[in-house]
């Protein structure tokens, strides 16, 4: 791939404006990008904060710091807020800066809404987070919000808690509307599908699943407004309804949104096995059928989460099968990244070292996935603590670590400067090492039998419980430094040419670092 | 994308209207949210009522102002034959959403008829929970909700050959004339564009009046409302959102037409228009199957 590169800008472009109105105002897609990595990074914060709560509750049996209902309200917002406000909107952010630098278009396609799109974020997180303050609590019914324990049963936030979520569906839906546009639209001539980058292929398809998906949502937690105020049944069995409605409407959402939350991760991680492997990624048309594949299974997955809730046998057989079935793109991929790395010229600087890590960890959470998903072991793993350690295994150093590796790949770009490698080389080894001492004992703890969502635990899990806290603690603290490492990084340090990373490609490294305001006013030409 | 490539693509200046309608939107489901839980708790709701309003004249505005600043721009040539493939991909999708928020209640609707009832009145391996209320007769439409008390059952139902079967053939015309519109349009015949345009929106306005009149005789004579268990509940949100959906699409197409008498669009540049009808056809397609699987079946 060569390419021209329009770098200056245009006419009646300029650059950015000053003060807030910079940011309240704006149209960039990179100053937009940038307000949701910085929003996600804050939502990080916070839900990690909530994390502490829990873990330092779970240090030692018997209740110490927090009532057991404050404990429910945490573990409830934590979900929510690590999902809604910081994996996803991390990833649009990512989307948003990369997207059109990738493609070679000027901006989002739809400049305007995708200002919207993020600027309802923090309203709605507003909202989700007031809350706590509210008479009877924040939700505390687990970010699933199962009915009756959020209809009939739940805290008068919840109605609340509803119009946020209907906030954040509005916000995520335009986002992916743009996303598509842009990438169907707005690609440089010459730019073939399957000449796209994968990163461009992943969010593709996870723009996809989030319009599919996304209004789903909305009608669930609609049917829940109307149950509570306008006395309908959906969720009640006295007229006619059915509580394990909920879960079927809930997890036909839940089961693509965990996808959401990882296939941009996977583009990501792709792009920069090949770039530190100084190899084109091994097999490129099969990762992007394998992400499709992934997306098509994930429709018809859904009640692998729900198997222990009475079903016929025909439909568990069923979502076993289609689930055990997702292992099969799933290991393609895997297979090609290790196989881009086999042979390759290797070398380990920090978007390397997460995105080794992510390969590997995220290996261990589909493993224990798979375990999930046979529906006779799932009767003795379901609502333990060892679904705990799969997610976390799937969601931090997965979704998560994809991030980190991502922002260390780009930040040169964004900032026109080199990241501290050694305090970064730090920061992946704490969080390697906190991550793992945290949620791999949730695994022996989970088979033992101790259950999930509950602040005191039975004296014979107490050991694993606090190495596991121990590790939540590090894991936690470190990620100030990476707050640090990228405060530095924007304010000075090395100069960072337009292409840092010498296996790098890709129109992105063809503009210089730090990516002018305006990129690619005109498309440059694709061969 | 390769070709028309000859126009740069417009990316629009600073603009204030994303962030007036953060504040619009977050204000007024606010609003709603402490009228409701106020309302529920027997707390005063005026402040909530001023805070929905309040908002709700946010959003009007942004709404006035947003689409305005959008069509001023088309107006003036700005928009290339890219930006209109955008507009093109932007409404697609956003029907396609649409859809997928149907098919949640339609996924309800069949989930609850072909499983969950059927469960309650004792049916099949999963019968164990007919134990909860011994004698529950599986029927539907469910008219003998298991707790009557709690949910009493509508006393008769609305049959489909009545007023279901008028509105179908009032939307399935309406469809009709917007297509016969739409040529007209590209035909640039405007005298034609606003009779049937007109006729369409005529249309839509018996539909929403005759559905109105509808939903007062269920409430009114038949019992049949949102309190009435599942079959109530599932009628009323299909039925409801469907019709919110009609007023949606018709004040579209009623801008449409206002637009078209100030002498907006041509034959070969009026994607306003047109995204109208699309919505005004998905919006016929939904009906369909609410004929189908609410009324009929």
């Amino acid at each position: 791939m060569s390419a021209v590169a329009d770098t200056h800008a245009q006419d009646h472009h300029h650059g950015p404006a000053k003060g807030i109105s910079r940011w309240l105002l704006t149209t960039n897609h990179k100053d937009i990008g940038s307000m949701y990595l910085i929003f996600s990074f804050a939502m990080f914060l916070l839900g990690g904060s909530m994390a502490m709560v829990i873990r330092a509750e779970l240090f030692q049996p018997g209740l110490q710091i927090v009532e057991p209902e404050f404990f429910n309200q945490m573990t409830t917002m934590h979900g929510l807020i690590m999902v809604f406000g910081a994996v996803m909107p991390a990833f649009v952010g990512l989307a948003n800066w990369m997207l059109p630098l990738m493609v070679g278009a000027p901006d989002m396609a739809l400049p305007r809404m995708n200002n919207w799109s993020f600027w309802l974020l923090p309203c709605a997180f507003l909202i989700l987070v007031s809350t706590l303050f509210m008479q009877g609590g924040a939700p505390n019914f687990g970010w699933t919000f199962y009915a009756p324990l959020s209809t009939t049963y739940g805290p008068p936030s919840t109605t609340f808690f509803i119009f946020a979520v209907h906030i954040m569906g509005v916000s995520s839906i335009m986002g992916a509307i743009n996303v598509i546009a842009t990438i169907l639209n707005m690609r440089a001539p010459g730019m073939t599908l399957m000449k796209m980058p994968l990163f461009v292929w992943t969010w593709l398809i996870t723009a996809f699943l989030l319009i599919a998906v996304m209004p789903v949502l909305a009608g669930v937690v609609t049917m829940m407004l109307m149950d509570i105020h306008f006395g309908t049944s959906f969720f009640d069995a006295a007229g006619g309804g059915d509580p394990v409605l909920f879960q079927h409407v809930f997890w036909f959402f839940g089961h693509p949104e965990v996808y959401i939350m990882i296939l941009p991760a996977f583009g990501a991680i792709s792009h920069i096995v090949a770039a530190f492997s100084r190899k084109p990624l091994f097999g490129y048309a099969s990762m992007v059928y394998a992400v499709g594949a992934i997306a098509v299974l994930s429709f018809v997955v859904w009640a692998h989460h729900m198997f222990t809730v009475g079903m016929p046998l025909a439909g568990q057989l069923f979502f076993m099968y289609a689930t055990l079935l997702i292992a099969v793109p799933t290991g393609v991929k895997v297979f090609n990244w290790v196989t881009t790395m086999f042979r390759g010229s290797l070398s380990f600087e920090a978007p390397m070292l997460f995105a080794v890590a992510f390969i590997i960890l995220f290996t261990i959470g589909g493993f224990s996935g798979l375990m999930l998903a046979i529906a006779p072991a799932d009767f003795q793993y379901h609502d333990t603590y060892f679904v705990v350690a799969h997610f976390h295994y799937v969601l931090v150093p997965g979704a998560i670590f994809g991030i980190f590796a991502s922002a260390y790949f780009w930040l040169p770009k964004w900032t026109g400067h080199m990241y501290d490698e050694t305090l970064a080389k730090t920061h992946f080894w704490l969080s390697f090492i906190g991550m793992n001492l945290a949620f791999f004992p949730m695994h022996f703890l989970g088979l033992a039998g101790m259950p999930r969502r509950i602040p005191d635990y039975a004296l014979q899990f107490t050991d694993f419980n606090m190495i596991s806290s121990i590790g939540a603690f590090m894991f936690g603290a470190t990620q100030l430094l990476f707050l640090f490492i990228v405060v530095k990084c924007a304010r000075g340090g090395e100069k960072a040419p337009a292409k840092p990373w010498d296996g790098a490609e890709g129109l992105e490294w063809t503009v210089p670092s730090p990516a002018p305001y305006h990129t690619f006013s005109t498309p440059p030409e694709v061969k | 994308m390769a070709d028309n490539q000859t126009q740069t693509y417009y990316v629009p200046e600073q603009s204030k209207w994303p962030i007036v309608a953060t504040v619009g939107l977050g204000v007024t489901l606010y609003g709603v949210a402490s009228i409701m839980v106020n309302g529920k708790q027997g707390d005063s709701t005026t402040g909530a009522w001023i805070m929905f309003l309040v908002g709700s004249l946010i959003m009007a505005y942004m709404l006035f102002g947003w689409f305005g600043a959008v069509i001023k721009e088309s107006r003036e040539g700005l928009y290339s034959p890219q930006m209109d493939r955008s507009f093109r991909w932007g409404m697609s999708w956003f029907i396609f959403s649409e859809v997928m928020f149907f098919a949640a209640f339609f996924g309800a609707l069949f989930y609850v008829r072909v499983l969950a009832v059927p469960w309650l009145g004792g049916e099949g391996d999963k019968g164990s929970s007919n134990m909860l209320w011994e004698g529950f007769q599986a029927t539907w439409p469910l008219v003998n909700n298991p707790d009557p008390q709690a949910y009493p059952g509508p006393s008769s139902l609305i049959g489909p050959w009545g007023l279901p079967l008028i509105n179908t053939i009032l939307l399935v015309t309406s469809s009709f004339t917007v297509t016969i519109a739409h040529h007209a349009m590209k035909a640039d015949n405007r005298a034609k564009v606003k009779l049937w345009l007109g006729a369409t929106i005529a249309l839509a306005v018996v539909f929403m009046f005759v559905q109105s009149y509808e939903y007062l005789h269920a409430y009114r004579d038949l019992d049949l409302t949102l309190q009435s268990g599942i079959y109530g509940s599932t009628f009323f949100m299909l039925t409801g959102f469907h019709g919110a959906h009609v007023f949606l699409g018709t004040l579209m197409l009623f801008i449409m037409l206002l637009r078209i008498r100030k002498g907006h669009f041509t034959g070969d540049n009026h994607f306003g228009f047109e995204a109208a009808a699309w919505y005004w056809h998905f919006v016929d397609v939904v009906w369909l199957g609410l004929f189908v699987f609410v009324y009929i079946i």
